[in-house]
């Protein structure tokens, strides 16, 4: 096959400096395809020597229209999608994205839902820093604490497989409830698995937290100051890393956070090290946590018993007229939303994850738009970049955990 | 204690932002376009409200003005949120910037030139986002077909 002359293909961006701002640098891409960036963005750099001097950072490879397709299909086909928005810790954006319909409809969910929704974003939480600290450890070279994270991070996604049928992309909130309760046994290898995972990151604790190459990759580069990361609107582990313990659990408390004794873990300065401690940290409070939950969870119905969005039980589908329409009606018109409008957000593991959602009535959303705390910290990347060596992209990148597919939605 | 900065907010806001209702615990403030650096900077300085959440659009077609931009902000010491909105013509979609009071603008307003075409006047870097350079239309807009492509490498036969 013959390849096309350099020249034909249509260049995607446009960088925001073509001409050097001193002599002798250069000006070099990194991406959007390239193993250092895990997850598909585009740096172009202007370097001096092996220092950054600026960088322009482009997102919006992983776009695939993910809110103009919302605007074509019923409130509840919309689940599978915002699953795919933060792949690492789905769940949460099932349950941000269900809570804000509820909001609208008004429905108040049952006790049991709202401790299992707590306890599962929760379990998805601490696979999502797994996920981000191994890679960030990974990438510094250190193949056996990456093992260790991962191990318990598979134990993560077989356990939710075993629950919801999906490793990873689990479709499992539903608009006033979930799919399903717990299977049998469920909650004994939870146990099992978070005190396996007490051993796992107490061992990744003992291998990196005083290596001095990790602490001389991390510690004083990608620092960011506080007034700094809420000028460039950072929330999350990002926020929290420069000192300050603002977290939407404890802030504006919602689900069953207010019933729950957890800390929200700050660090110093706000450099890579503070990101990887606080992250560390709080996968230690998420399975306090989700100990507690254990122990606290309610018995009781789990959807709300609502006909406009929740299914009418299957035996009754086959024997009465009224569940057979109702399930008629919410198949093919879906849940009937009440016109408005709500910004609902919630503490997702990379930061604020705000939904604001338009209904004109009926069964299909007007507008569904996702405020990604990853799109966010993309725009002031920068801030973390600049003026630091060209091999500092790597752990500051992956400190940041920018996840591609709610970034750029 | 929200009631009490909406409050305060209501009544330093009188006669710019409309009623002024709140929504799902969120205070909702109706304004101008032109009032909207004014009321902005009411609120960074004089409320505390230091985070830009995000801004977006609303697109009514059988409407004019056919556009609701809608910002967010959030304050970082009361917890408290607010929902700025403002209608703007389809043949003049245009309001100020925000990137002067937040560094956090600049992407979002971006995304919302790209999807809606709105413009945010003073903001010269309004360059494609999640979409890319030669890319025609706003896809969020509703009379742009869910269905229409724009590759930019042409599609491969399959069977050659």
């Amino acid at each position: 096959m013959s390849l096309p002359p350099l020249d034909s293909l249509p260049n995607p961006i446009r960088p925001a400096f073509t001409e050097h701002s001193r002599e002798g640098s250069v000006i070099v891409n990194i991406g959007p395809s390239h193993p250092a960036t895990h997850g598909t963005i585009q740096i172009v750099a202007e370097l001096s020597g092996e220092r950054v001097l600026r960088t322009d950072v482009h997102c919006g490879y992983l776009h695939r229209g993910f809110e103009k397709e919302c605007e074509s299909h019923t409130w509840h086909n919309l689940i599978p999608y915002v699953d795919r928005l933060n792949y690492c810790s789905a769940l949460i954006n099932d349950f941000a994205y269900c809570e804000a319909v509820e909001k609208l409809m008004g429905i108040e969910i049952t006790p049991r839902c709202r401790h299992l929704r707590t306890l599962l974003g929760e379990y998805s939480r601490i696979a999502d820093h797994l996920t981000c600290t191994a890679a960030a450890l990974m990438e510094l070279g250190a193949m056996t604490a990456f093992l260790y994270l991962v191990t318990i991070r598979d134990y993560i996604y077989e356990h939710l497989a075993d629950l919801t049928g999906a490793r990873v992309t689990y479709s499992y909130g539903r608009i006033g409830g979930l799919a399903h309760d717990l299977p049998e046994g469920w909650l004994k290898r939870l146990g099992e698995i978070l005190d396996e995972m007490d051993t796992f990151t107490g061992r990744v604790h003992g291998l990196v937290d005083r290596n001095r190459i990790f602490i001389d990759r991390m510690r004083d580069v990608g620092v960011i100051s506080t007034a700094e990361a809420v000028n460039w609107g950072f929330t999350g582990p990002i926020l929290r890393s420069t000192g300050v313990p603002r977290d939407l659990r404890k802030d504006t408390p919602y689900l069953a956070y207010a019933d729950l004794d957890f800390e929200v873990p700050v660090g110093i300065k706000g450099d890579n090290y503070d990101r990887y401690y606080v992250r560390m940290r709080e996968i230690d409070e998420s399975a306090h946590m989700i100990r507690q939950l254990v122990e606290m969870l309610p018995e009781g119905p789990l959807c709300v018993d609502d006909r406009r969005c929740t299914f009418p039980d299957k035996s009754l589908v086959y024997s009465e007229i009224e569940s057979l329409i109702n399930h008629f009606k919410l198949v093919m018109e879906g849940p009937q939303v009440p016109p408005g409008e709500v910004y609902s957000a919630q503490e997702g593991a990379n930061g604020e994850l705000g939904f604001f959602i338009v209904s004109v009535g009926g069964g299909v959303p007007w507008k569904v738009h996702c405020r990604a705390p990853s799109f966010v910290h993309m725009g002031g990347a920068h801030r973390m970049l600049d003026g630091y060596q060209l091999a500092d992209i790597v752990p500051t990148f992956g400190s940041i955990n920018m996840i591609g597919g709610e970034c750029d939605r | 204690m929200d009631d009490a900065v909406f409050n305060r907010i209501r009544e330093r806001l009188a006669g710019i932002a409309g009623e002024a209702a709140v929504a799902h615990g969120i205070l909702v403030l109706e304004i101008e376009p032109t009032r909207l650096l004014e009321v902005v900077r009411a609120l960074k300085d004089e409320f505390g409200f230091d985070m830009f959440l995000d801004v977006t659009a609303v697109d009514w077609p059988q409407r004019e003005p056919r556009f609701d931009v809608v910002w967010h902000f959030y304050s970082t010491r009361e917890f408290v949120r607010v929902r700025v909105r403002t209608r703007v013509q389809f043949a003049d979609p245009t309001v100020d910037t925000l990137t002067k009071l937040y560094g956090s603008a600049n992407y979002m307003e971006r995304e919302c030139h790209d999807m809606y075409g709105i413009v945010f006047r003073g903001n010269d870097d309004l360059r494609p986002i999640l979409l890319y350079e030669g890319f025609e239309g706003h896809p969020l807009r509703k009379d742009y077909p869910k269905h229409r492509e724009q590759p930019l490498v042409p599609y491969r036969d399959p069977k050659p």
